[in-house]
């Protein structure tokens, strides 16, 4: 086991450009970041800063224009797509604003299918959706469709299914946006509670209550950090 | 997992699924039906030559059987050669010529066939018996033309003269037997008769004439051998077998299949068209979910291979909704085209074969499993993070 403290992601020199209207818009220039095992980062910064920009580098939802992303040492900027998203399905669990849950598919289905796409045996993976639902306290919803949960409900099987392959690091972008004060506080716990529990959080947020609960906070402006403090050990 | 997943992104439009499976049964049955049709005549022309298992035919030099209205004279001699030649079993002459009879102030014109009833291959009796001398078989049109049954006597004579205003050759013949006539139109009046009796006619101009001869081989003989040995001895006559009459027969109706061909590739094109337009659009609304899928950690030939199966599921559905709707359709059209005048009963125009099902089948699966793919690896390929955010905004 990667004793805590380790180095696990690391974005040098990151830049990332796009073409737009004919135009480079620079929303990334020259950023560096060190993530360790166990951490709890939260990003914030104005709207246009970047921040969702640098998840999906960390991620591997895109590449750099220049720059490496490191997870445990390796380059995964670099991958072609088939390892990338090979990555994506076991290192990485994705937290989206708008939980993105496939609507045909019920709590447990949505929270099964990234371990499908593993190879885990049907049974397994039943068994495992449900401990997960049971986990953020949706065991009782296991059969029910995104279109019959609350929005809360649905983050809630959306950060199931990000766990669903036991990915040591959760990026969620805005994971509170589109939720109530009431149950963006439930969703909170459930991150402190999973961050306690050894996973790796970077936490893209608007959310001040969010970013108070992680142990760091980088901010961010103009596509680079401006400061870097950590809360709490 | 993936068919699950396409079964569900089907069952979310269940009227826009349904109503793509309605129109690729409409295609899949046109393109069925146009399969059967481009090889169900040929098939069936070839069943009809078969039916009673005569494989080679002789007419005079250069014409096809009944194809005009040669005859081939010194015909007890060229019978008995043939009949001598090795490999061949039995050699059935006939005679085809028209006859007259008055009813009420006109005339009714049958076509007459003379034949050795013993081994005769022209009908099937239905009714009573074969024709002895002085007798006939007639068909249930002719029975309707004359206003006779079975059992009565007709009058049949070789002409009508206008001058005298009287029958030429007028002679009685009694009517023994029904029956189906293979080669000649349903709807047709035919007699049958002994061949001497109809070689009698004409005042002797016909007199040992035939018009065509049937042969059919001995067990193991091989018709292109026997063809070929008789087309040698004897010169006066065109040798036929099956198998040249049928490519000579499929010849003559190149423009079905061209017409069968045309429009199964129009009912082919529409049914892809109709698929890749629906992947197209149910791709598109969901963008989203793919790129979602992308970022879990879905592969993007997975992608693919999901909305491959949709399209395969709908063309799977809409090809055996149409298989059975094209099958009702080709009993239609063929009920229509077989009332056309002067086809032979037994000819059929779509003849189901299960490999004309399976070709249509085959072919809708490509077109299905085509019409997937582009929409879906274009959508796979689409960049992630880029895509979430428009779709956030959106």
């Amino acid at each position: 086991m990667t004793p805590p403290g380790t180095l696990m992601l690391e974005a040098v020199e990151i830049h990332r450009d796009y073409a737009m209207a004919g135009d480079a818009v620079h929303a990334l220039r020259g950023l560096s970041l060190a993530v360790h095992e166990g951490d709890y980062v939260a990003i914030v910064g104005p709207s246009g800063c970047g921040k969702s920009t640098l998840l999906s580098l960390l991620g591997a939802l895109d590449r750099p224009t220049r720059g490496a992303v490191r997870h445990r040492g390796r380059d995964v900027a670099r991958l072609d797509d088939r390892a990338a998203t090979d990555f994506r399905l076991r290192s990485v669990g994705f937290v989206f604003q708008r939980f993105h849950l496939l609507p045909m598919l019920t709590a447990a289905e949505n929270v099964a299918l990234p371990m499908a796409e593993a190879g885990v045996p049907p049974r397994e993976r039943r068994a495992r959706a449900a401990e997960l639902l049971a986990y953020v306290g949706l065991g009782a919803r296991t059969a029910h469709r995104p279109t019959q949960l609350s929005g809360g409900e649905q983050q809630r099987v959306a950060i199931a299914r990000a766990l669903a392959n036991r990915p040591a690091l959760v990026l969620a972008d805005e994971p509170t946006g589109e939720l109530d004060a009431r149950t963006g506080t439930e969703i909170i716990q459930l991150f402190d509670r999973l961050n306690r529990d050894g996973t790796t959080l970077v936490v893209v947020t608007h959310d001040e209550e969010l970013a108070r609960a992680a142990r760091r906070v980088v901010h961010m402006k103009d596509g680079a950090i401006v400061r870097d403090e950590r809360l709490r050990d | 997992m993936r068919v699950a997943l396409a079964v569900a992104s089907l069952a979310r439009h269940r009227t826009r699924t349904a109503l793509a499976v309605a129109g690729i049964a409409v295609a899949s049955a046109m393109l069925l039906d146009m399969v059967m049709l481009s090889s169900g005549m040929r098939l069936s022309f070839r069943e009809l030559l078969d039916t009673r298992g005569y494989q080679v035919r002789l007419s005079p030099k250069g014409t096809l059987p009944f194809a005009t209205e040669a005859t081939v004279g010194d015909a007890a001699a060229l019978v008995a050669a043939a009949r001598a030649q090795p490999g061949v079993a039995v050699v059935a002459p006939n005679l085809g010529a028209q006859l007259v009879a008055p009813r009420g102030d006109g005339a009714v014109t049958v076509a007459a066939l003379g034949v050795e009833a013993g081994v005769q291959g022209d009908y099937a009796l239905r009714e009573g018996r074969d024709a002895a001398a002085g007798e006939l078989v007639a068909s249930p049109a002719a029975l309707a033309a004359l206003g006779r049954r079975v059992g009565d006597t007709v009058s049949l004579g070789t002409g009508w003269d206008p001058q005298l205003r009287a029958f030429r050759e007028l002679a009685p013949r009694r009517i023994v037997g029904v029956g189906r006539f293979y080669f000649l139109g349903a709807d047709q009046p035919v007699v049958a008769m002994p061949l001497a009796d109809l070689q009698a006619t004409a005042d002797g101009a016909r007199r040992d004439r035939i018009s065509s001869a049937m042969v059919r081989l001995a067990p193991g003989a091989e018709p292109a051998a026997v063809a070929r040995a008789l087309a040698a001895a004897l010169p006066r006559v065109s040798v036929l077998t099956t198998a040249d009459a049928v490519a000579q027969a499929d010849e003559r109706v190149a423009y079905f299949r061209n017409l069968a061909f045309i429009l199964g590739s129009v009912s082919l094109a529409v049914g892809f068209l109709l698929v890749t337009t629906l992947m197209t659009v149910s791709v598109n609304e969901r963008i989203g979910e793919i790129a979602v899928q992308r970022a879990l950690g879905v592969q993007a030939r997975r992608i693919v291979q999901q909305v491959v199966a949709e399209g395969l599921a709908l063309s799977v559905a809409g090809g055996l909704l149409g298989l059975g709707l094209g099958l009702v359709t080709a009993r239609y059209l063929d009920a229509i085209l077989g009332d056309f005048p002067g086809l032979p009963p037994d000819i059929a125009f779509f003849v189901f074969q299960p490999r004309d099902a399976g070709t249509a089948m085959g072919l809708l699966v490509v077109a299905g499993t085509l019409a997937g793919i582009l929409p879906s690896w274009r959508a796979a390929r689409l960049p992630i993070a880029a895509t979430l955010r428009e779709e956030a905004v959106a």
